[in-house]
């Protein structure tokens, strides 16, 4: 009896092995530019330009070379201050302002919404002129702050979280109100753990973002010091513009930081941006 | 001033009723965001309109000279080189994307068997920096024995190919990586999509004796149009914005050669920070906006159809 299904099937089975091995070999295909990326960057000398998948002799020269000649480090060490405190910044305001559009009722809650929606229709490369005259007046040129200022709320987020905060039941706020808690400490203690999924996901896409910006951070920084990990590079590529083996040891630096993340966090990441893709 | 204070608190405890109260915590909590949006969004917004209507180079005064910024955009043959190429970009781009990633979103759909780890190769180059792998693809389109593709074309008894030195060949071979890059993305958005097919409607079909064809366009496609629709505009959106790629890869960030990959906002960022032409770029920064307006316009009307 098991066995007539399995033989009726053997046909359909081989177009889905077929469709399979497809599926795989392109996958490959989408991973092969960072291995050779990876592999070329342990290269030195002439081997940089053979096609071997595998060095003769493996080597981190060009890694030692990359932080001995380069800011790399400190590079590094910005991107990540500029990353996590914009991100800290946005979860803690947008999901004030979302809960907010989403809990209270009172007078301009609605213009207060669609002013907000409508900051998503500006693009960015429309507000960096004014954005730098501002950082230059305020002397803001060459800082964190310069950097980070212009993503310090996302209006994004604000609908992500407004959205999201739906999902909290009005009972809990209420008691919560009866017990004493003030509207803050209702936010905060009650309404927030509710929403952990939607934080982690707004947490990844603004983090990622701020991690591979590169325009604004381009226009903003001339110091070479205060450069993120994307400018860094860009500047440093340009320089050791046919030394390859040396812009793949800088490239992998700056990817497989976040790789290594993804594969440990893969699951909240994936779900993290469908929830905000579909959302948002 | 303490007596103040306290008459103060004790009206509040006494006059403001609960709804009241709310409305007060409500716009204490807006009160930063506001003041953020005004000051850093609207602001600058409005404040690009004004630029885009002066002749300045930062260090002078502004100049106002109405529309002349317009007329000289709309007259520089420069400009609608690069207007073109930018709908070049989002004309190859966007199908071709949405094509791919639909496909592969739907076969693998059907698959568990390696599927978490077949997904995280499609969607790994999400995850990377566009910069890092601008220079990954640069060194790949470089000539032989440099150059990956031109090594592979030798090998295989072929010619070698120009790639970005080419006026002709620059543009794809630039947009190549961006696509590669965004496909993880709607392949993840588009396997959501399809699990909330209804499987019911699904088999129905097939009982009723449909083909594969026939369930895809009748039953699949029109419960996925959200989606399509979405993924439409992020891309578009995109697309028209592609700068990255373009500045890391072409010599000297020009979008050469003789422009001929060089997209919109490149030639904004190269108006405004490199010839210091504010007025110029931000009237090239309006006419961005208003494309991206007339696009978002096209989305609702679409939406609401649905």
């Amino acid at each position: 009896m098991s066995n007539l299904p399995t033989n009726m099937k053997a046909v359909p089975d081989m177009k889905k092995l077929l469709t399979w091995t497809v599926l795989c070999i392109g996958g490959l295909a989408m991973i092969m530019p960072l291995i050779f990326m990876f592999i070329t960057s342990l290269k030195v000398g002439e081997e940089v330009y053979t096609l071997s998948f595998w060095p003769d002799e493996p080597t981190l020269e060009n890694y030692i070379y990359l932080f001995e000649n380069s800011n790399f480090l400190i590079w590094f060490f910005n991107s990540f201050v500029v990353a996590i405190v914009t991100t800290i910044s946005v979860l803690f305001f947008d999901s004030l302002v979302g809960y907010t559009l989403c809990k209270f009722e009172f007078k301009g809650k609605k213009l207060v919404f669609v002013a907000i929606l409508s900051t998503l229709l500006i693009p960015t490369e429309m507000l960096v002129i004014p954005w730098y005259l501002m950082v230059k007046d305020f002397g803001w040129l060459d800082t964190y702050w310069g950097i980070m200022f212009p993503g310090m709320i996302s209006g994004f987020g604000v609908f992500l979280m407004k959205q999201f905060f739906e999902t909290v039941p009005d009972d809990y706020i209420h008691a919560a109100r009866i017990d004493g808690l003030n509207e803050f400490q209702i936010w905060w203690k009650v309404a927030m753990p509710m929403v952990g999924p939607a934080l982690s996901a707004l947490a990844i896409f603004t983090f990622l973002g701020n991690w591979t910006a590169f325009l604004w951070p381009m226009i903003v920084s001339n110091d070479p010091e205060l450069y993120t990990v994307p400018v860094g590079l860009a500047s440093f590529s340009g320089e050791f513009n046919t030394d390859w083996e040396l812009i793949m040891a800088g490239a992998s630096v700056a990817t497989i930081p976040t790789l290594i993340v993804f594969i440990l966090l893969q699951k909240y990441i994936v779900r993290g941006v469908v929830m905000s893709g579909l959302k948002g | 001033m303490n007596t103040n204070t306290i008459a103060s608190q004790s009206i509040n405890k006494k006059y403001f009723s609960v709804a009241q109260k709310k409305a007060m915590w409500a716009w204490l909590f807006l009160a930063i965001p506001i003041i953020f949006f005004i000051v850093v969004r609207f602001y600058p917004t409005i404040d690009s309109f004004y630029i885009s209507l002066t002749k300045w180079n930062i260090v002078q005064d502004k100049e106002f000279i109405g529309l002349e910024n317009y007329i000289r955009l709309f007259s520089d043959p420069v400009f609608w080189v690069v207007l073109s190429n930018t709908f070049e970009y989002l004309i190859l781009g966007m199908p071709i994307s949405l094509v791919l990633s639909f496909t592969i979103a739907y076969n693998l759909d059907k698959f568990k068997f390696g599927h978490t780890f077949i997904r995280a190769c499609y969607f790994i180059p999400y995850l990377t920096t566009a910069v890092a792998m601008a220079w990954v693809w640069r060194w790949f389109y470089q000539s032989a024995p440099i150059g990956l593709f031109n090594n592979i074309l030798i090998e295989l008894g072929l010619e070698q190919m120009m790639f970005l030195r080419s006026t002709e060949q620059a543009l794809p071979s630039v947009l190549a990586p961006a696509i590669w890059a965004g496909l993880g993305f709607q392949i993840l958005i588009f396997m959501a999509g399809l699990r909330s097919v209804p499987a019911s409607y699904l088999e129905a079909a097939k009982i009723d004796g449909a083909g594969r064809w026939q369930v895809l366009k009748e039953i699949t496609l029109p419960h996925l149009w959200p989606t399509i629709v979405f993924l439409v505009v992020i891309s578009t959106i995109g697309f028209l914005r592609i700068f990255d790629q373009v500045y890391n890869m072409t010599l000297d960030g020009q979008g050469g050669p003789i422009n001929s990959s060089r997209p919109l906002v490149l030639h904004i960022y190269q108006s405004a920070f490199a010839d210091f032409e504010m007025g110029f770029a931000a009237a090239q920064t309006v006419v961005l906006f208003a494309i991206l307006s007339i696009i978002t316009f096209i989305q609702f009307k679409l939406m609401r159809r649905k």
